[in-house]
This record gives C-alpha cells, sequence and structure tokens, in this order.
C-alpha cells in the first residue's frame, strides 16, 4: 500500500508475527531503499516489498531488492517473470497478486513461490471478481499455496478465506488504522467512520478501476463517467490525489484507497493487537464449525 | 497457413467475444478487439492448449496483433 505500508508499519507487523510489507507504489528506488534499511534497523523479523509493475522504477527497485535479499517480493499490475530468476538467486520469494484464474495458472507454471488471490472488495486497483469465487477457482487452478486478499479483516474473514483453500491472508485496510501506520489522522478517522456502502469503485472507463472512500473527489469521476470524459481527464484529476489524502490528510479531494472492509474498522489500536485479535477469532470461528453438528 | 490462421481465429473469435470478420491480421488485440491484459493471457494460454505449445513470457509480450499470433504459431509448431 503506497504512502501507507511504510517501514513503522512493516516492521510492527513482522514483530508480531505476521509479514508486513512496504508498499512502493510509483515510489522512487531510492525511497524504496530507505525504508528497506529503516525495517531493518527496526527488526530482524522477515519483511517483503510490493512492487507496482507498472511503475516505471520496478526494473530498478526489483534489482536493489534483489541486492538486499528482501524475503519476500510481491507484485502487482502485471506478470513478474522475467524477474523470477534474479529474485531467487538472491533468495527471496515471489508471490504475484492476481485477479484472474489464467494469470494465475501461467504464473504458477513459470515458477512463482505462492499467489495473492486478490478479489474485488481490496482497496485501490481492483480486478472485478470476488474473493468468494476468486480463491476456490485459483486454489484448483493452480499447484503453489494461495493467499487470499480482499474483504478481510478479522477471524472470521480469515477462517472463511481458510475454508475456500487459501493458506493465508493478507490485510490491507484495517492495518491503515494501526497506531503504527502513518498516515494522515483524517484518513483512520474516514474508515472508523465509513459504512457498509462508502467504499466505491471509479475509474471503470479508463480499465483501471480504483476502489477508494466515497468523498468530493469520487463525485467528480462519476461525473466523468456519466458525461463519457476520456481518459485524460481521469489521469489529469487522479494524479497526485493518493499523497492528498494519505499524507496531507484531505480526505475530500484526495483519494481515500480502503476496501470495503472500512466500515468493519472500528478503532485505531496496535498492530500486534490487530493481528491477535485476528488469530484468535479466526480459531475460534473454526473450532466452532468442527464442533457443532454441520460437519460430522 | 490458411489452416493455422482460421484455427487461430476461432480461438481469438471465441476467446474475446468479437465479429469473426473483425478479426483479420493487422487487427491490434487492445486497440482493435477490446481486449485488455487479462484477456490477452487468456488468449496466450488458450493458444498454447490448441498447438501444444509453450510460449515464454518474453515472446508472449511482443504479440501485439492478430497476424503476430498466427505467425508465432507458424513458427513454432
Amino acid at each position: 500500500m503506497a504512502w501507507v505500508a511504510t517501514a513503522e508499519l512493516v516492521a510492527a507487523v513482522s514483530e508480531s508475527g505476521g509479514l508486513g510489507i512496504i508498499g512502493s507504489g510509483q515510489a522512487t528506488p531510492q525511497w524504496v531503499r530507505e525504508q528497506v534499511h529503516k525495517v531493518k534497523e527496526l527488526t530482524g523479523k522477515p519483511f517483503g516489498v510490493n512492487v507496482m509493475l507498472l511503475s516505471p522504477y520496478a526494473e530498478e527497485i526489483i534489482n536493489l531488492l534483489a541486492e538486499e535479499r528482501v524475503a519476500v517480493v510481491t507484485t502487482g499490475a502485471g506478470n513478474p517473470g522475467k524477474y523470477l530468476n534474479l529474485l531467487h538467486s538472491a533468495g527471496s520469494k515471489v508471490i504475484p497478486v492476481v485477479s484472474s484464474v489464467a494469470l494465475a495458472k501461467r504464473l504458477s507454471r513459470s515458477g512463482v513461490d505462492a499467489l495473492i488471490a486478490e478479489g474485488m472488495e481490496s482497496g485501490g486497483h481492483v480486478g472485478e471478481i470476488t474473493t468468494m469465487v476468486l480463491v476456490p477457482q485459483v486454489v484448483d487452478a493452480v499447484g503453489v499455496p494461495v493467499i487470499a486478499a480482499g474483504g478481510i479483516c478479522d477471524g472470521r474473514g480469515m477462517a472463511a478465506a481458510l475454508m475456500l483453500g487459501a493458506e493465508g491472508v493478507q490485510m490491507g485496510t484495517r492495518f491503515i488504522c494501526a497506531a503504527e501506520c502513518t498516515v494522515h489522522e483524517n484518513v483512520k478517522d474516514a474508515i472508523i467512520k465509513s459504512k457498509d456502502r462508502d467504499s466505491i469503485v471509479t475509474g471503470r472507463p479508463t480499465g483501471h478501476p480504483v476502489r477508494v472512500l466515497k468523498n468530493k473527489l469520487t463525485k467528480k469521476f462519476i461525473e466523468f463517467e456519466e458525461t463519457g470524459a476520456p481518459a485524460e481527464e481521469y489521469e489529469k484529476l487522479g494524479v497526485g490525489r493518493m499523497k492528498l489524502a494519505m499524507v496531507d490528510g484531505d480526505t475530500d479531494m484526495g483519494s481515500v484507497m480502503a476496501g470495503q472492509v472500512a466500515a468493519m474498522v472500528q478503532k485505531v489500536e496496535p498492530a500486534r493487537d490487530i493481528i491477535k485479535s485476528v488469530i484468535i477469532e479466526a480459531e475460534k470461528t473454526i473450532r466452532l464449525i468442527y464442533s457443532s453438528k454441520v460437519v460430522d | 497457413m490458411a489452416d493455422i490462421f482460421d484455427r487461430v481465429k476461432d480461438i481469438i473469435v471465441e476467446q474475446l467475444g468479437v465479429e469473426p470478420e473483425d478479426v483479420k491480421p493487422e487487427a491490434s488485440f487492445v486497440d482493435d478487439l477490446g481486449a485488455d491484459s487479462l484477456d490477452i493471457v487468456e488468449l496466450v494460454m488458450a493458444l498454447e492448449e490448441a498447438f501444444d505449445l509453450q510460449i515464454p513470457d518474453e515472446d508472449a509480450e511482443k504479440i501485439h496483433k492478430v497476424g503476430e499470433a498466427v505467425q508465432y504459431v507458424l513458427d513454432h509448431q
């Protein structure tokens, strides 16, 4: 999560038994290297970095991650096939995010270590398939472990994902409201206040739909959709909007990227407490299911 | 050649849901046939299956037009 998953949060998640992942988005290689060094100072535990393959710096960032021997590299917006050898020789695990079965199959065949199947409930750039429907299909199609993402923020969601065949879960939105997350307070407030229908997808006509919380900015994007504005208009209006929200705290005109689960996030708490409560609740949920009469 | 073209064409028509008459050698998958990146992944995999090929990512990235897909199949059969 660009502008959100920075060193402080990543280190806190890894220290608490999760795998923290730095969101590199469109950031410069220099910024990514600084973040990697900072996490290494804060924790000795493994962590990861997400690389957005459409970033102009993608290749440079991959090279520096190999140099830094980062434990896990997750990738978005494309096919990381050509970087696999380099990252594997550096000892990194490569885990692409996929939103379709065909790409999952293809990547699984090319030797990735696992896959993150991300449903359209998630925040930011999204596909069209829900987690409930995508995860079991990807699980059936590939021979590598599948991690479910999108729509998961508590132990019930985690238990459900495991029942769909996932080996683990990736959670983003809930960690925006981790105490260690350095986003502007206004963003945390907006997530905590949001309700079920406040998370919407804009930008579908551009071919790059994005899930965000409704605000004045999304009203403008919806106007674009209604008037059939050209893709350039969306791009022009979209420039710098995520930073405006996440760093500067403008939740009216900034892009507050958050998943549908924003409605379920109720308070700011330390990453350790989030992880602990999710794991305890998941275990409790699974035990309950298995002890009920539904399953013999 | 004609046979391969027709088979590739059938696959494109089915995968992308386009009209057969629009599938011309010079047609671009993205610009003319409305495919997105995930459609292309599916198309490449359908071609692999139909012609018993393995199309590496480096090669797949270079296939932008119908004619290029046909040529690839011809060269690698």
